[in-house]
């Protein structure tokens, strides 16, 4: 096959694994600290994009300065859902929490659907057609912008929670929860800002996919088993796992692409999820139990 | 697992089971309209496939999201069968419970077999689900996208009648079934052994129980009522699709009617189905806006996790002096 062509698929694969570590990295850290599964987070991705969306058309808010907007919101939005709702009626069990927060994507998605109807929407801005010449192919610059900034949102959490006081209180929680309250922390908040977090990641990446994206209330269904995908295969609650993992994912599913066909093409990613979860669940990165 | 679940089997009478049999039967005949036949036809079909999560979910704890596979798999097997070979859909039903049970048990082995549960089997059989629909999304042997339609020829020996009534009748014996299926399951050895196992099990592999095998067991049981749901809804919609077959909203309404209705329990999911049918028609006639039901139901679901774990239906055992025996798992 043309080398061109090949360069082109790697290319692409790498722009749409920026794009799913962007969106994992913060179903990991929920899973890290939390050990829950949020079945939500494509909703939240969902709720995210159209804030994006209507802060261009009804309040002409570019989409990159969004993110001064958003993460706060969605911070704000995830502390305090866990601390009045998930973490209250989950009675600590978390088979109990991954059903709640199926029944809050339910929840949100049918409300999404009945405001903002069924269809698609897309946003136009000013930088939207230029493009930037890299090797053989044309990328368009906004993609390059969400690949780059995914990179630095990812490695910037993993920084974080390693250096950072709050980090390290996420870290003693996530590993010893009974020690961390032994010691004076405050554990239930530390759920929250970790739930608070994971969503603000949501927040920027809303505001990164939605000048290359489309936006509809199940929009959330095409992220959700990907972003499970690179989480298990990343190692759960790692940040470089994810951005590995997201990395491998979009290659995956651009060579698949390219050799299966459309259709079939799409097969890799799930096989991938199945294979890791029955040969080494722990990911390439997740720490032994 | 703290929460003790012993009164989640709570003990039906025969007499009941009786009543609700006679008002199952009554009903088409007090509501005669196409309208409310339909809506009877899908309340005892989700009944049958919620009830086809409960006997895995519900009576093992084996919390799926991946049981429309099992239903798709039924679906396309009746409907191959019929179309490519000329089966009969009566056979066809036979051969739907055996290739949802064939699904279901490929699934269970190999999941079980690498030690998944929880959560992670929840995500597995959702990743399986995802591979079915994009094989049969890509192969021509099942229709790809395009699905597989079925002729319309009237006739009893094809399973389409002019009547809707008829089809009534048909899934009510086969709802009636999946029902009696659960009520056996309450009773039995099996049933307890699957209880042991779903309130703890390495405590169920310390008495001696074979949890493998009887994970396995009751994932082929539950399969095979699933894909007689699936051949069912061909027959009656006379169309399937990878979308329809393979989606993730059907999973999630199995598992919504039995855990809103009572998982574990024998009536839930049929409760929580009737529920569902009223709750859709009755959003739909108030605003014509899609999705009203589901936000309820979704609402419900979560009010339902944190406050009553054993679902609606023990709203009604609260009110009825408790008749539970003895010996219940």
């Amino acid at each position: 096959m043309d080398s061109a062509i090949i360069i082109s698929a790697i290319l692409n694969g790498l722009l749409l694994g920026g794009i799913y570590t962007l969106v994992s990295c913060g179903l990991t850290l929920i899973y890290g600290v939390l050990h829950i599964i949020n079945f939500a987070h494509g909703s939240f991705l969902m709720l995210s994009m159209f804030g994006v969306y209507y802060l261009l058309t009804l309040g002409q808010v570019d989409p990159y300065l969004s993110i001064f907007i958003m993460v706060p919101v969605m911070y704000i939005t995830g502390y305090l859902l866990f601390k009045w709702l998930i973490g209250k009626l989950s009675n600590g069990r978390d088979e109990n929490i991954l059903l709640i927060t199926l029944g809050i994507s339910i929840f949100i998605e049918n409300l999404a659907l009945m405001f903002f109807k069924g269809d698609s929407r897309t946003i136009s801005v000013a930088y939207s057609d230029q493009m930037v010449e890299v090797g053989p192919t044309l990328i368009p610059l906004t993609k390059l912008i969400s690949f780059a900034c995914a990179m630095l949102l990812c490695s910037g959490l993993g920084l974080f929670i390693k250096y950072t006081d709050t980090g390290k209180s996420i870290r003693a929680v996530a590993k010893e929860k009974m020690g961390a309250r032994l010691v004076g922390l405050d554990v239930d908040k530390i759920y929250a800002v970790s739930f608070g977090i994971g969503l603000a990641t949501l927040g920027a990446a809303a505001c990164l996919l939605m000048p290359i994206f489309y936006v509809s209330p199940t929009i959330g269904h095409v992220f959700i088993l990907v972003a499970f995908t690179v989480v298990v295969l990343g190692g759960m609650g790692s940040f470089l796992g994810a951005l590995v993992g997201g990395l491998i994912v979009g290659l995956t599913e651009s060579f698949g692409g390219l050799y299966l066909g459309e259709s079939l093409g799409q097969i890799g990613i799930s096989v991938i999820f199945i294979l890791i979860l029955l040969l080494r669940p722990v990911g390439l990165f997740g720490a032994k139990k | 697992m703290s929460q003790s679940r012993s009164g989640a089997s709570h003990s039906v009478t025969w007499k009941l089971h009786l009543a609700i049999l006679i008002c199952a039967l009554a009903y088409p005949f007090l509501f005669t309209s196409n309208f409310a036949i339909n809506l009877g036809v899908m309340a005892l079909f989700y009944a049958l496939i919620g009830q086809s999560w409960n006997l895995s979910g519900g009576f093992a704890g084996q919390l799926s999201f991946g049981h429309v596979g099992f239903f798709g798999f039924g679906a396309y097997a009746s409907t191959i069968l019929q179309l490519r070979y000329g089966v009969s859909p009566w056979l066809g039903l036979p051969a739907a419970a055996l290739a949802g049970a064939a699904s279901a048990g490929f699934v269970a082995i190999l999941s079980f077999r690498a030690g998944l549960k929880g959560s992670y089997f929840a995500l597995i059989t959702l990743a399986f689900v995802e591979v079915f629909k994009i094989i049969s999304n890509s192969v021509e042997f099942t229709g790809a996208g395009l699905g597989l339609l079925i002729p319309k020829k009237i006739g009893f020996e094809n399973f389409q009648f002019k009547d809707r009534l008829a089809f009534y009748l048909i899934i009510l014996i086969l709802t009636a079934l999946s029902v009696a299926t659960a009520e056996w399951l309450r009773r039995s050895r099996f049933g307890a052994r699957l209880a042991a196992i779903r309130e703890n099990e390495e405590a169920a592999q310390a008495l001696g129980i074979d949890v493998f095998t009887e994970k396995v067991k009751i994932m082929l049981l539950s399969g095979a009522v699933c894909g007689t749901g699936g051949c069912f809804f061909a027959q009656y919609f006379l169309y399937i699709d990878p979308s329809i077959a393979f989606g993730l909203d059907k999973s999630v309404e199995m598992l919504l009617v039995s855990m809103i209705g009572g998982q574990g329990t024998v009536y839930g999911p049929l409760l929580g189905s009737i529920l569902l049918a009223i709750l859709s028609e009755g959003t739909r006639s108030i605003s014509q806006v899609q999705g009203l039901s589901l936000v309820l139901y979704g609402g419900l679901l979560i009010v339902i996790i944190a406050f009553l774990p054993h679902g609606l239906i023990e709203l009604f055992k609260k009110i009825k002096p408790s008749q539970s025996r003895g010996t219940d798992a």
